[in-house]
């Protein structure tokens, strides 16, 4: 029984940091049809972000949910502007815009951390569950999870912000037929990717040690979750994150973690195969 | 001329839930000219992609100068000797007009038949003033005519035309025609078409779809007189 | 065409000679040893991408496969002639058929991009992870992300004891390159390099005429793997050590900085690209002030948004609009007055 608990909140923590990790790129791929490379320095500049601030005094959980995302929404503003709307239309140019500024970041971040590790400590105690020891910090990843998806589902679903997204969704001239200028929705778009993936490496930071390099580690998970998941983005999202997740952990529990990883990528490889449009491109069809 | 190079049985596509086609009995006899109407969604460019290779149908059966081709791809039924050419066209944009005729003629020759082929056609369907220019840069018309080439040199025994007229000025036209009936005396060939007044041109016998079923087919005057072809489709047209 | 080839010839002849007899001068040999086998490395995906279309995020791959292949087929061996052909053969085999799986699947561009991605990512952690004891192909041990060290490097065919190091290997890359160079030349002037350039600019209407682009796209994919693989073994003996490095996503991200820098559908540009960009990436590596990859992305970024065409196809351009016109120009007209047949073929 307290086993299975146990083994219920892994698959949970696994499927929830999933999310967590691609949220930002698919809201970015799914309103705008870029593909940002730079995601992973995204999360790991929310990593330093909250790192710096913690330094700095400021309360974790501000830290965290608060300073994270909105300094990287910033940065991820300047970059929209300077560089992104000057590409759209170009898929693979952008594609390489942006793996030049993940280079980029990641060199910035060399010269300004330094090419050591740094961290936090988990802000949560760990408790446990019977015999077993399990991480607290992982409910909390859970719950944050879950909560920026129903956040996304509310926005999308309950406010008018949401329709014109998804207008713009489906037919990319939509938000100037809504009254709204395309240029404004996709700016606003690169904000809230931006910020969500802030928000995700900020949240990550205290389980991982943290490196100017640390955001190649998250890339391939979020770029597989997010094309995996197809044109439906928060179902999509869902049930990509739910079947890779579940697929680590698999075969985190029966061999290792590098081999869940390792299965991870390969399991991705072979969906593509099958299903090259996504899992939302044959299942859920027409829900969002 | 009675003999048949082209053949479905009961083709049928649905996507998702909707059906293109439904049950198609089509044959096309050498030699012969035949156009396909019929209103927007009524199946036929459906038809057209199934026959060509760019789709597999859900149902049915496709036979084609002596070989089941209905699961084979569209670079299959090109190799059976089937030009085809797309509503678009679909050309070489980075390379010149003689590359792009030589692309076509190269699978079936070797390089020295196949630059003696490429001047061929060039003289046959006077593309030779345009010849090293890059076909992106050439006007709508002038594409058409490169593509028709890139159709024309493969020597094939069916063609297949979805919408040659469209965006064509008339002197383009007549021109391509021309080389339709050229083309016609050695392929069977048939022509998806929205231009009435072209498919009186061209044509002998029309073939009618409506809600992805053959509605009616017969010589293309007593088509047009036919009080139900003219309800669902030129009724509404002019 | 053949007037065309004729020249290439000329043109990498001359090439080999003044970067063995003039550079030199310059650059240590050492230096341009690598400049010469990234300059291949760039070669391989200027191929694939700028001819055939395929644009592969995973190149380093190739590379790394072909490195490893070379260093575990030579401890076991304990030579260095068949390994070379090892280690061009393995990368061959993965590639064609991890392309026949994209190609036969119909994939688009995007989604190319992310599986060839995401492989290259599986090699590099799967490499990584190999430190165990467990982790030996024969008598090589795959030592983690330590790599491995320690392998007999290039020798004499049949003489195992006479090594070819220093400046003799340093003239073996260099003609290796050339020779490279000129198979390319030849594998792109033929039909099957025109085809592929036709597939490149419309797979719909070339698989409309008939070809199987398919089979020609795989094809492609595993000799640009090949080289890719041959770039990989030189390096090894460059290095004298191999590790998962060779996999990682910088490795790739910079072979394809070096063809957009370079230039795309062009055989030179990519290889320009390469040592251009390594050179700096020598002398940038002397200075503590800014980070290499600092730059190296900048001029991703700014490529990308004012010079997409790169710099060779540029000076092309700008050749033929100023000097090369008027040249053109003055030799064109008598011609065209004595013969009336178009120049081409």
């Amino acid at each position: 029984m307290d086993l299975s608990v146990v083994i219920l909140v892994e698959f949970l923590y696994a499927i929830a940091s999933l999310i967590l990790i691609s949220a930002g790129l698919a809201v970015i791929f799914g309103m705008m049809k870029v593909i940002n490379l730079a995601h992973g320095e995204f999360m790991m500049m929310g990593g330093y972000a909250t790192i710096t601030a913690v330094n700095a005094g400021v309360n974790i959980f501000f830290a965290m949910l608060v300073i994270a995302p909105i300094t990287i929404g910033l940065i991820g503003l300047i970059i929209e502007r300077l560089i992104i709307r000057r590409l759209y239309g170009r898929l693979i140019d952008t594609m390489l815009a942006t793996w030049g500024l993940s280079l980029f970041f990641i060199g910035l971040a060399k010269m300004i951390f330094g090419n050591t590790t740094t961290g936090v400590s988990t802000p949560i105690p760990g408790l446990s569950i019977g015999d077993y020891q399990i991480n607290g910090y992982n409910f909390f990843i859970i719950i944050i999870g879950f909560i920026v998806l129903a956040l996304m589902l509310f926005v999308l679903k309950g406010t008018r912000a949401g329709l014109i997204a998804r207008g713009t969704m489906q037919i990319p001239e939509m938000a100037a037929a809504l009254g709204c200028s395309p240029d404004r929705v996709y700016l606003v778009t690169f904000f809230c990717g931006a910020a969500l993936s802030g928000l995700a490496g900020a949240i990550l930071a205290p389980l991982v040690g943290l490196t100017p390099s640390s955001g190649a580690t998250y890339i391939a998970e979020a770029f597989i979750t997010v094309i995996a998941g197809g044109p439906a983005l928060i179902i999509g999202l869902l049930s990509s994150a739910s079947f890779f997740g579940t697929i680590n952990q698999l075969f985190t529990f029966a061999i290792s973690p590098i081999v869940g990883e390792v299965m991870l990528l390969v399991s991705a490889v072979i969906l593509l195969r099958l299903l090259p449009q996504g899992i939302t491109s044959k299942f859920f069809k027409g829900k969002f | 001329m009675t003999e048949v190079v082209l053949e479905t049985h009961a083709l049928t596509m649905r996507y998702g839930g909707v059906t293109a086609t439904k049950n198609v009995d089509f044959k096309l006899y050498a030699y012969e000219l035949r156009c396909l109407i019929g209103p927007n969604g009524a199946g036929k460019s459906t038809f057209f992609k199934c026959i060509s290779g760019l789709e597999t149908p859900t149902d049915g059966e496709i036979l084609m100068l002596g070989s089941e081709t209905t699961f084979w791809t569209a670079h299959q039924i090109a190799s059976l000797g089937v030009g085809i050419k797309t509503q678009v066209p679909n050309v070489m944009d980075g390379l010149t007009v003689f590359e792009n005729i030589w692309l076509a003629a190269r699978r079936q020759h070797n390089t020295p038949e196949a630059n003696r082929k490429t001047e061929e056609i060039l003289d046959r369907l006077t593309l030779r003033d345009i010849a090293h220019r890059h076909v992106g840069h050439l006007a709508h018309g002038e594409r058409q005519h490169v593509e028709l080439g890139l159709v024309a040199v493969g020597d094939p025994k069916i063609v297949l035309l979805d919408e040659p007229a469209a965006g064509m000025s008339s002197k383009d036209i007549e021109q391509m025609t021309k080389i339709i009936h050229e083309l016609n005396k050695a392929a069977a060939i048939i022509i998806v078409e929205h231009d009435m007044q072209f498919i009186q041109s061209i044509a002998n016998r029309v073939t009618v779809f409506h809600r992805g079923e053959i509605l009616i087919e017969d010589h293309v005057d007593r088509v047009m007189s036919d009080p139900t072809v003219r309800n669902v489709y030129l009724g509404k047209k002019s | 065409m053949i007037d065309s080839l004729w020249r290439d010839s000329v043109g990498a002849v001359l090439g080999i000679a003044l970067l063995i007899w003039v550079a030199p001068l310059f650059i240590s040999p050492y230096t341009l040893t690598i400049l010469i086998i990234y300059g291949m490395l760039a070669l391989s995906l200027g191929m694939i991408w700028g001819f055939g279309g395929i644009l592969c995020f995973g190149q380093a791959a190739f590379f790394g496969l072909g490195a490893y292949a070379y260093v575990i087929a030579a401890i076991n061996i304990g030579e260095s002639t068949l390994p070379m052909l090892i280690a061009v053969l393995v990368p061959a085999i993965f590639a064609s058929l991890l392309g026949a799986m994209m190609f036969y699947g119909r994939l688009n561009d995007v989604y190319l991009a992310v599986i060839t991605l995401v492989v290259t990512l599986i090699l590099f952690k799967f490499m990584n992870s190999t430190a165990g004891p467990e982790y030996i192909i024969g008598k090589a041990r795959l030592g983690g992300f330590n790599g491995i060290p320690g392998f007999p490097t290039l020798n004499m065919p049949g003489n195992p004891n006479a090594y070819i190091w220093g400046d003799t290997y340093f003239y073996f890359c260099a003609v290796t390159l050339g020779v490279v160079f000129l198979i390319t030349t030849l594998i792109l002037q033929s039909s099957f390099g025109r085809i592929a350039v036709g597939i490149r600019e419309n797979e719909t209407r070339m698989s409309l005429l008939g070809y199987d682009i398919r089979a020609r796209k795989t094809v492609l994919f595993t000799i640009g793997a090949a080289i890719a693989g041959l770039a990989g073994a030189l390096f090894a003996n460059w290095a004298e050590i191999v590790t998962p490095n060779l996999f990682s996503l910088s490795q790739s991200a910079e072979i394809i900085i070096w063809c957009i820098v370079g230039g795309l559908g062009t055989r030179l540009g990519p290889i320009l690209g390469a040592a251009g960009l390594s050179l700096l990436k020598f002398l940038l590596g002397q200075q503590t002030l800014i980070d290499n990859l600092l730059i190296t992305g900048l001029i991703l970024v700014l490529f990308v948004l004012i010079l997409p065409k790169g710099i060779v196809p540029t000076l092309n351009d700008l050749w033929s609009l100023t000097i090369g016109q008027r040249i053109i120009r003055h030799r064109r007209r008598p011609r065209r007055r004595t013969r009336r047949k178009p120049p081409r073929d």
